[in-house]
């Protein structure tokens, strides 16, 4: 690309970002240096979007947050590309089935009732997120596992340690175990779901449940890198969890 | 009194009765118990400090020592007083000998027992002296900058680490802050005693301990005498350890605190025996140390609805207010709390955000109502958040809150940045500023939507208390009257701390600070 002349043809194969007018690159960000606002530190800002790969960056805004903490808000043209085409996401593989769909499938393929437990484990008060997916109101629309006819859900709540909870997999003879995490300040999540697995494989119990785990922060990938068969975020209900979790139960012949 | 919202005051007058009459119920059960907290609480407050060479609390060694021998039933102050005249002994030293091992307390026999009260007693009326100082400092410094008018701005620091915090918080109070708060960290709620020392570990919060209380203190009082105001700190004083953070923020002049059993209850699974027990001692501690209280109301619309559960918050009002008045709490020291938490997409929310928010202004006049910001609808979507934090700080001006907590554009996403607090303040100076006068401008049309929405939820409150007073407290909570969570009376963490008081049951301190607000002059 030459310095003034636009290539405005849409390619998938060099995708940037859009403002006004096609493969212009231009974004915004902003963010907060500890020295003085003055022009030494707009300056700097500027240098540092350079870094990032933003042509031609502009300070639109700065502010003083401090004697030696500023603020800036800076718009500049991106100078990378990506290829969509080449762009792979971590899915949670498998069909959604609606509510009855699950239940048919639990009739059919497992023949007995399916025992999910769920809780915030941990430090972890937020109960918001597993109630969503398991407590019979469900969340926008969505019913919860507790109303499944082939479910029998128990929902322990927030605060329960990895110990309780695993003695209560084993206690109700739990296929399916549901972790919910809502606190990532200092990857405090990581260590608690890291845990969780670590205690299991030491009971010799983790290859004899299905083991999930969800939050407004958890990717899929994320739960894989873990060690959990899968993970559920934001914008995901019972049926998605659901869904899962039964056909898994299939595919490993956990029955 | 006439207001802008035409409210049946005989209502109001019998929603105060039946919470009246609730709360009177409930003092009959807290006022022949203690547990294990308040007698710590009681120890901290006659000069037990430190830890052993574990870290555990000499507080929490002493009443371990006390309950193993039973000796817990007269109280932690009598057994100490007893001790410091026969062994001539201070309660630190008496609680070293007993770390140690070389103290065995069961083998003091109170021989008399007036004596004993009259050593705890002396050592009790110290630090009670120097939370009346604490107090007096308070108010010298307001005297001395003045104390503003209008919307106080609150806001939050929560790094983990308290240097950090005091770096957020310097520069928040630069921005604007009136009020700073450090955010607790995940988990203190449930320990039973108080971490030690300075800390910089924590997870979304910071630990709230004596000596990080200390620091952010003297951090705050430097800003505040370069900018010109008194900045005001909060802490919390919920969980297993209620009363003793209460007296520690006592001794180290903090000026809020988030008090609230039910909150406990709720959100915590706190037992809640055990948290209103240790809610009246602690209140009775913040009346005495001119310490603003926070109720947790809010609360209740992150897992209930802020349409159809709006009068639970106003129910639960009125029972705050009554438990504080039997702790000895003035009106101006409840920060009664309640939120703008109606979903966005709800026609007329903020109409409803209004007659909620005057309600409550004008049934609590003179309590300085501590309204939370939008968090439960709040999204990644930071643009919009701006928008719905302007609503919220339109309410306030337009109706009078006192503790108004600012919301943060990044709620959905972290514990705020530097950026996001100034980026809030920012927003609320322009509506305060822009919008200033506007409620004494405006009045509300008779019968129309927000006077109706008010109607409705008083009457719907009136009745919520009616059902509890029929049900008492313990078990309308089990019922899952509040924030749609049921708790059992005997279930919860903590219950194993609660005992009946035996005879000759003593505290010098129920007695030194039971007049609460007023009683320090
Ligand atoms: C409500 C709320 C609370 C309530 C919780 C009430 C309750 N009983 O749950 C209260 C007020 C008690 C609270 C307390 C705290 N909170 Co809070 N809270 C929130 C808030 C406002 C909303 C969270 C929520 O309910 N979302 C709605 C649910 C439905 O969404 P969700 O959890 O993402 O769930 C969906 C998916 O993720 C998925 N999912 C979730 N779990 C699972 C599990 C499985 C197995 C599956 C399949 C799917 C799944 O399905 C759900 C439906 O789609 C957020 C801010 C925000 N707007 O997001 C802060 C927030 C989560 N809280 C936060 C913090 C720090 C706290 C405290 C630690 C503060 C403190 N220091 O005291 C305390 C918690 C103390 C503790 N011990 O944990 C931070 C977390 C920051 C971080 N990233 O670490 C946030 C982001 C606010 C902030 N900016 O500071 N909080």
């Amino acid at each position: 690309m030459s310095n003034n002349e636009l290539d405005k043809t849409f390619d998938l194969s060099r995708l940037r970002p859009y403002g006004d007018t096609m493969n212009d690159g231009k974004v915004q960000l902003s963010f907060t240096l500890p020295v003085k606002n003055d022009e030494k530190g707009a300056e700097a800002a500027t240098a540092l979007a350079k870094k990032m790969g933003l042509k031609d960056p502009l300070v639109a805004a700065q502010k003083t947050l401090d004697d030696e903490f500023s603020f800036y808000i800076i718009y500049g043209a991106l100078i990378h590309t990506v290829d969509y085409n080449e762009i792979q996401v971590a899915a949670v593989e498998g069909d959604v089935m609606g509510m009855t769909e699950v239940s048919d499938y639990i009739k059919q393929n497992i023949r007995r009732k399916v025992v999910v437990i769920g809780a915030s484990t941990g430090t972890d008060a937020h109960t918001v997120g597993i109630d969503a997916i398991m407590n019979m109101k469900g969340f926008a629309g969505h019913y919860g596992l507790e109303r499944y006819e082939m479910i029998e859900a128990h929902n322990l709540g927030a605060q329960v340690t990895n110990e309780e909870f695993i003695q209560k997999a084993q206690e109700l003879k739990a296929d399916i175990l549901l972790v919910s995490q809502t606190v990532t300040q200092k990857d405090v999540h990581i260590q608690n779901l890291t845990e969780l697995v670590e205690l299991l494989e030491a009971e010799g119990l983790r290859d004899k449940v299905i083991l999930v785990c969800g939050g407004p922060r958890i990717t899929h990938e994320l739960a894989k890198e873990l060690g959990y068969d899968a993970g559920f975020g934001s914008g995901k209900y019972a049926e998605d969890v659901a869904s899962f979790a039964v056909q898994e139960m299939v595919n490993r012949k956990l029955v | 009194m006439k207001g802008k919202l035409g409210l049946n005051w005989d209502l109001v007058a019998k929603a105060r009765e039946c919470a009246k009459n609730v709360a009177e119920d409930t003092q009959k059960f807290i006022d022949i118990h203690s547990t294990v907290a308040v007698e710590r609480t009681v120890c901290r407050l006659m000069g037990i400090d430190d830890t052993n060479e574990v870290g555990v609390p000499l507080a929490n060694i002493v009443v371990q020592h006390m309950e193993g021998h039973k000796l817990l039933p007269v109280g932690a102050a009598l057994t100490l007083g007893a001790a410091m005249i026969s062994e001539n002994l201070t309660p630190q030293q008496i609680a070293g000998k007993i770390s140690e091992g070389t103290l065995d307390l069961s083998k003091i026999a109170i021989e008399d027992v007036e004596k004993a009260k009259r050593a705890a007693h002396s050592v009790a009326e110290q630090t009670v002296a120097k939370i009346a100082e604490n107090r007096k400092t308070r108010e010298a410094y307001l005297k001395r900058h003045g104390d503003k008018a209008g919307p106080l701005i609150y806001l939050i620091v929560a790094t983990g680490n308290i240097y950090e915090d005091v770096t957020q918080a310097v520069a928040a109070v630069k921005q604007g802050a009136d009020v700073i708060a450090v955010i607790r960290t995940t988990g203190q709620s449930l320990l039973d005693y108080v971490p030690y020392g300075e800390t910089t570990e924590g997870f979304g919060g910071t630990y709230a301990t004596q000596a990080n209380f200390k620091l952010m203190r003297a951090a705050l009082d430097k800003a505040g005498d370069e900018v010109g105001r008194y900045v005001r700190l909060c802490n919390y004083c919920s969980g297993l350890c209620m009363p003793e953070i209460a007296a520690m923020g006592a001794m180290e002049r903090l000026d809020v605190m988030l008090n609230d059993a039910l909150y406990g209850v709720l959100f915590r699974d706190i037992n809640m025996k055990r948290t209103f027990i240790d809610q009246n001692f602690s209140r009775m501690i913040n009346a005495y140390a001119g310490v603003i209280i926070n109720t947790g109301e809010d609360n209740y619309l992150t897992t209930a609805d802020a349409v159809e559960q709006a009068h639970t918050v106003l129910a639960s009002q009125f029972l705050n207010e009554q438990f504080a008045l039997k702790a000895g709490l003035l009106e101006e020291q409840m920060g009664l709390g309640h939120a703008f938490e109606i979903s966005p997409d709800v026609e007329n929310g903020f109409l409803m955000e209004l007659a909620q928010a005057q309600m409550a202004r004008e049934i609590f006049p003179k309590a300085p109502l501590k309204y939370m910001p939008p968090t439960k609808f709040m999204t990644g979507d930071i643009f919009m958040g701006n928008v719905q934090n302007a609503l919220f700080n339109a309410v306030t001006i337009m109706t009078g809150q006192r503790i108004h907590l600012l919301g943060m554009l990044t709620e959905a996403i972290h514990t705020p940045f530097m950026s996001d607090r100034a980026l809030s303040v920012e927003n609320a100076k322009y509506i305060f500023n822009t919008m200033a006068d506007i409620s004494g401008e405006i009045e509300f049309k008779e019968g129309g939507i927000i006077q109706s929405r008010a109607k409705e939820v008083l009457e719907k409150a009136y009745e919520l208390l009616r059902e509890i007073e029929k049900r008492k407290i313990f078990d309308s909570i089990e019922g899952g009257i509040f924030a749609d969570i049921k708790r059992k009376p005997d279930g919860g963490k903590g219950l194993s701390g609660v005992f009946l008081k035996g005879d000759g049951y003593y505290n010098p301190f129920t007695e030194l600070m039971g007049k609460g607000g007023v009683s320090y002059e």
